[in-house]
């Protein structure tokens, strides 16, 4: 080899390697929860459910049931008393005295068939008392409000989480920033607004699956389409008074989550059904209209803003009051609701701030974390009157923007100071790429055009101690097999994870693979695949991990040539010495490790790495005042802008092109940040035009793809720009933050600020259908 | 439950299968016979994940009985790519990034290979057309739509 330049090193971090999982997925290798086979011993699970919104269990009549041909177990609520929950235990496994939402699991059964275990079903007899249902946060959090839990002063909950028992409010964040009330009086313009943001589903293309089986000593496994498998090893054994080391979780590739797959929704019935057939597997496999309101849902909110600048534009207040309607229980709900506290500002410096962020308890299906974390909705209704506030003080909406965003060293909403950041540098490219200030004419005499723009801020919402580990461990011929316990979801992270050991340790991408499926018994703790960490956080431990195999590497190599491990590096999966120029493939001593001289034995041996990863730096906030020194270990921040056309015939909306600009800190893979970014827009729009759950009196009225829409290929953009800015993060493997929540953050009110530059007018939310832009210009007199 | 006997050719192979009246050719496909590849979205025709080749055609699978396909020929996403290599449109998807979480892909790819055969030059309004059936969730369809014009270039070159 020739003599290596240290300085220009070929390196596979920022390069847009093809995926690693790209073939398996195209030739139907690839291995999802629902395509493993188990044999004829497999059992199949189906869920009683509860057909009201709100009731009290009188009765549970299984014995019709029991006696069907081919029916192997009943469980209820009686045989599991534990609580589970991720931030507050506020639900048991089956309702066993109360039911809180249509949808609530009853019972379960496993039988020889689904076709049977279905008739089972109806064979039980339940018998309810029905009560008066809460079906609206505003009013759930009011004295008025009838009770949801009136056990919520005894449930566990860990320390950053506030519920009020005697009320139906689960957490209660609050910011007392500054001295709003005096800061009104100096503001030239103030803006008061309501927005209504409606419960939407994550719609992963693959349901929710999970099959258990346990085992005639107790231990159980679970395979499941998951982003949390440690965290379900670890709730569902909890709740069911197990050991860990009893509980497996083995995870393969997930169909799309969305955070749907997060945290339990529907993985401890079926290991609770598991447990009195033991020795069969029972696989529960959601049906469609059950994955739109049994699994989580996008919680519905009511956001009040009010917000006022001086006469040069500067945002002096905002006073922002959340309601966010939780549903029956808040696996992730509580903390959707701090993250919109500590977050409520948007990406803005406000020196004046008082919010109040509520999750309510409601008779609706149970929100779970959803792409954006409470981000999307916050945003949606912000970044509006963020834009109706520089009209009245008659300024450009991006000017504004410029005047008021974050900057380096900008003081937070939590008193803490920005990091690094590029925000700046994101509205200026998207504001070019969209031709901010300029207007083309409409394509038809009956149409209308109109551009909007937005900005967003979203910090990963997690404990603050969330960790991340792996390992890196050589094959005999050198190639390389990374441990994980983070998800492949589509979003990329097998590929960037193979980056980046690669990078690390040396050697090329190709050489690299991911040791999948996910086994908790195998695999390296992770906390859950949520809050775009993994990148950051897991990227880190991958890259510890490799940095601590090349130290093994290199302390055997330099042992044997007599050198210092300062003077040898891994090139190409090739070890050199900058200093004797000696060279020696991984290959020759990857496992077997190098022979002394003259056969007197042998040096090095196997080799693994470890590495781990925990920010040990986020502290606390004050309950009262919601300030505190780094509430969060980051932000990623970005703006988005759209150009659209309002049909005035139809109301029906064309969007003709979308820009995003994201600060991703070091794209570790470019053209997969990019694809998040396209992929996130469309997701965005898909929420901002056409989807809601439709719920009315507690029941979800279009659970299918017929009547709850989601965008397909016939509405995507034709004209879909991504542009990646990048201000390292000083913690970040090489200075990268997450990417896949924070591109449909700033969608919603992008598209709605084009709607108003378009034809002047402006919904309480989303979606925007045709029939209500048709409705509201109806309204506004701009059709008649 | 009655059984029917069916020949059927899946993947150019021959099989004498056994059927209960009520089977899908999904289900036929996915548990009867491990072809997992084709995957099941919604049980009701309307995601087209379970999409396969019915006599040249593209079929929601999980809409069509198995005891319909007495005599038929099947194509499933494993028996696209020939011996040694991909079909253009797998090689295509690949290459442009078209696959994310991959749960839809099978169906995507099996609608495109079918419009790609009847079409060989699609027009970027007819790729859409062609794919509005195949429900994704995280791609946004851009890529998806780019690897079609992709695979129709592949094509033009090596027929």
């Amino acid at each position: 080899m020739a003599k290596t330049d240290r300085q220009n090193i070929p390196s596979p971090i920022g390069e847009n390697s093809p995926r690693i999982d790209a073939r398996e997925k195209v030739t139907g290798a690839a291995i999802y929860a629902d395509d493993i086979q188990f044999g004829n011993s497999l059992l199949h699970a189906r869920i009683k459910r509860s057909p009201h919104p709100h009731a009290l269990i009188k009765k549970i009549d299984t014995s019709k049931a029991s006696s069907l041909p081919g029916v192997k177990a009943i469980v209820t609520g009686e045989d599991f008393p534990g609580y589970i929950g991720l931030y507050l235990r506020d639900r048991y496994i089956f309702c066993r005295d109360r039911v809180r939402y249509v949808g609530d699991p009853v019972a379960g059964v496993a039988a020889i068939s689904e076709e049977i275990a279905e008739k089972a079903l109806e064979l039980i007899e339940v018998e309810y008392e029905v009560l008066e249902p809460v079906l609206d946060p505003e009013f759930g959090a009011s004295p008025k409000a009838p009770l949801l839990h009136p056990d919520l002063g005894q449930y566990a909950v860990v320390n950053f989480i506030f519920p009020q028992p005697g009320t139906n409010i689960s957490n209660h964040f609050k910011i007392r920033k500054g001295d709003v009330d005096n800061a009104w009086g100096k503001c030239a313009a103030i803006i008061e607004r309501k927005y209504r943001i409606p419960h939407i589903q994550h719609v992963p293309i693959e349901p929710h699956v999970a099959t258990a089986k346990v085992d005639e000593t107790g231990e159980i496994t679970l395979w499941v389409s998951s982003q949390s498998p440690f965290a379900q090893r670890n709730l569902i054994a909890e709740s069911m008074g197990i050991s860990h080391s009893k509980m497996r979780v083995i995870a393969p590739y997930v169909g799309g989550g969305f955070g749907s797959k997060a945290g339990v929704s529907m993985e401890a019935l079926v290991v609770a059904i598991a447990t009195k057939v033991k020795g069969h597997p029972v696989k529960l496999l959601l049906t469609r209209e059950e994955e739109f309101y049994t699994a989580f849902v996008r919680q519905g909110l009511i956001a009040y803003f009010k917000m006022g600048c001086d006469e040069n534009g500067r945002l002096l207040a905002m006073e922002n009051k959340f309601y966010w309607d939780g549903g029956a229980y808040t696996e992730y709900g509580v903390n959707v609701t701090r993250a919109s506290g500590y977050s409520s500002s948007g990406p803005y410096e406000v020196p004046n701030v008082r919010t109040d962020s509520h999750c309510v308890y409601t008779n609706h299906p149970v929100s779970g974390p959803m792409r954006g974390f409470g981000m999307p909705e916050m945003h949606a209704g912000l970044e509006q009157c963020i834009d109706e506030l520089a009209h009245q003080i008659g300024m450009d909406a991006v000017e504004f923007r410029k005047l008021n965003c974050l900057k380096t060293g900008s003081t937070l909403v939590t008193g803490s100071k920005m990091h690094a950041t590029g925000l700046p540098d994101c509205i200026k490219k998207t504001a070019e790429a969209i031709g901010w200030g300029t207007k083309a004419p409409p394509s038809a005499p009956n149409k209308r055009r109109g551009k909007g723009l937005a900005l967003m801020w979203k910090a990963p919402a997690m404990p603050p101690n969330a960790g991340s580990s792996a390992w890196v461990e050589l094959a005999e011929d050198g190639t390389v097999n990374v441990g994980v316990g983070g998800q492949e979801l589509g979003q990329g992270v097998f590929t960037v994870m193979a980056q980046i050991a690669a990078g690390t340790l040396g050697v090329p991408y190709e050489s690299v693979r991911i040791a999948t499926p996910v086994d908790t018994r195998y695999s390296p703790y992770e906390w859950q695949t949520v809050a775009s960490r993994l990148t950051w956080s897991m990227g880190n431990a991958v890259s510890n991990a490799a940095k601590d195999a090349k130290r093994q590497i290199l302390d055997t190599v330099a042992e044997a040539w007599e050198e210092t491990p300062e003077d040898l590096d891994i090139v190409n999966g090739v070890v050199i010495s900058y200093k004797s120029e000696k060279e020696i493939p991984l290959k020759s001593l990857a496992v077997y490790g190098l022979p002394k001289p003259d056969d007197q034995g042998w040096r090095g041996g196997p080799v693994v790495g470890r590495g781990k990863f925990m920010p040990a730096y986020v502290t606390g906030l004050d309950p009262e005042t919601g300030q505190g020194e780094r509430a969060v270990v980051h932000y990623t921040t970005g703006a988005q802008a759209v150009e659209l056309e309002v049909d005035l015939d139809t109301g029906r909306i064309e969007i003709i092109k979308g820009v995003s600009t994201f600060d991703v800190g070091k794209a570790i893979n470019p053209e997969m940040v990019k694809a998040q970014m396209e992929g996130g827009f469309v997701q965005g729009m898909s929420s901002a035009l056409f989807e809601s759950l439709q719920l009315k009196d507690g029941f979800v009225r279009n659970p299918s793809f017929v009547d709850y829409r989601i965008a397909t290929s016939a509405d995507t953009p034709r004209d879909l720009q991504a542009y990646i800015v990048e201000v390292p993060q000083d913690d970040g493997p090489w200075g990268a933050r997450g990417i896949g929540e924070h591109s449909m953050v700033p969608t919603i009110p992008a598209i709605a600020n084009a709607i108003y530059d378009a034809v002047g007018v402006r919904l309480e939310g989303p979606p925007f259908t045709a029939e209500k832009v048709y409705l509201a210009m109806l309204d506004a007199g701009i059709v008649k | 439950m009655a059984f029917h006997k069916i020949n059927v050719t899946i993947n150019n192979e021959l099989d004498q299968l056994i059927v209960p009246s009520n089977m899908t050719l999904m289900h036929m496909l996915r548990e009867s016979l491990a072809l997992t590849g084709t995957k099941n979205g919604c049980s009701a025709g309307e995601c087209g994940a379970c999409t396969v080749l019915l006599n040249g055609e593209p079929v929601n699978s999980c809409m069509v009985l198995a005891v319909e396909c007495d005599g038929a020929k099947i194509v499933t996403v494993e028996g696209l790519a020939g011996k040694k290599q991909l079909d253009p449109i797998q090689e295509a998807i690949v290459q442009e990034g078209g696959v994310q979480c991959g749960f839809c892909t099978p169906g995507i790819l099996i609608s495109s290979h079918a419009l790609l055969k009847r079409n060989p030059n699609p027009s970027e309004d007819e790729i859409r057309e062609a794919l509005v059936g195949n429900l994704c969730r995280c791609t946004g369809y851009v890529r998806i739509i780019e690897s079609v014009k992709v695979a129709a270039r592949m094509q033009s070159v090596t027929d």
